[in-house]
């Protein structure tokens, strides 16, 4: 029975000894496998911006939902003041719907956002030893008929190889996340566009969605009325309060 | 001895604190082995913690190849069975010729 470390290990090297047995021209791997290095570091960049993308994208579906349950929650009310409860029936489910993709959505961000960082730090690291890589080529090269070379031509492989893959490794993690995330925005998309999610004033309007802004601008009319009456009502007696 | 955590860095580490590692490993192991997810997250984030702590960090720049390997710390199970099939997790590394490469 192995523990994670060995295993770990023995993937990774298993991945390198295919990469380090093609070395036949020593120089020529150098000048390959840095080329191979850029090409990673602009995947990595590339996927930083995918995560970025997906966040964004769940961070403003988050905004719309939440304006949604408060707007729903409004519609309640005045369905019920103007004694619909049929409406405000129908307003509390959709609520109801929504509250329900919003839960875990939070979370779902900063995992997104937890990907972006490892991307980052591992773009980071990746870019240090690709820097460091590309000096020691160049003195590798020069030297290459020592013995010792040939030592650190291993080494150096090894060392960004080992890195390559485990940048390859955040990449790969970074990408399920963020499909897993697509996946889910497109599905709440999707229950907008059927309005499932939709509060009853947006988009195209039912029957139904009609009647109930038509009583939440008659609610409106009520109100505005009633408080104009008030402040005249109360505008004597304020005037004198004030002096 | 080198150790690198997954998605994180490499550090050096003393003996002492790499045979405390080496125990917590065989503990994660064995979770792994008894599909027991809770207890293996729980020595794994212990494994991390401890290199942390204990570990000296190498420079980004390193070009030194480590000893040995820890996975990121919130791994799941299924993500750790992928990850030491060698199939999937880690893609393999470019070849030349696209041989075998993605």
């Amino acid at each position: 029975m192995a523990g994670l470390m060995s295993r770990a290990s023995t993937v990774v090297k298993a991945k390198l000894s295919k990469l380090l047995d093609r070395a036949e021209d020593p120089s020529e791997v150098l000048d390959y496998s840095y080329e191979q290095q850029l090409q990673l570091l602009q995947n990595v960049k590339r996927g930083v911006a995918d995560v970025v993308t997906a966040k964004k994208r769940l961070q403003l579906q988050t905004n719309q939902l939440e304006q949604s349950v408060v707007k729903l929650d409004t519609q309640a009310r005045q369905a019920l003041g103007s004694g619909r409860e049929d409406l405000a029936r129908q307003a509390v489910e959709r609520k109801g719907a929504v509250q329900q993709q919003l839960q875990g959505l939070d979370q779902q961000v900063q995992q997104l956002a937890g990907q972006q960082e490892k991307l980052v730090s591992s773009e980071k690291q990746l870019s240090a030893k690709i820097e460091s890589f590309r000096s020691q080529k160049e003195v590798i090269k020069a030297n290459y008929s020592a013995a010792e070379a040939q030592v650190r031509i291993g080494e150096a492989a090894t060392g960004i190889g080992e890195q390559m893959a485990d940048t390859g490794l955040a990449i790969q993690r970074a990408r399920e996340k963020t499909d897993q995330m697509q996946a889910r925005a497109g599905a709440i998309d999707e229950l907008v566009a059927a309005g499932t999610l939709e509060d009853f004033t947006a988009g195209d309007q039912t029957q139904l969605d009609r009647e109930l802004a038509q009583l939440s601008s008659g609610v409106q009319v009520d109100d505005e009325l009633a408080r104009r009456k008030a402040e005249l009502g109360a505008g004597t007696e304020k005037k004198e309060l004030e002096q | 001895m080198i150790v690198r955590l997954m998605n994180e860095g490499q550090y050096r580490m003393n003996d002492d604190a790499l045979q405390r590692l080496n125990a917590l490993d065989d503990r994660a192991g064995s979770a792994l082995e008894r599909e027991a997810e809770e207890e293996f997250r729980k020595e794994l984030e212990q494994m991390v913690q401890l290199v942390l702590d204990e570990g000296e960090r190498l420079e980004d720049g390193d070009l030194t190849p480590s000893d040995v390997l820890v996975p990121p710390s919130d791994l799941s199970l299924e993500e750790a069975h992928e990850l030491f099939s060698g199939e999937g997790l880690i893609p393999d590394l470019p070849v030349r010729e696209g041989a075998g490469g993605s």
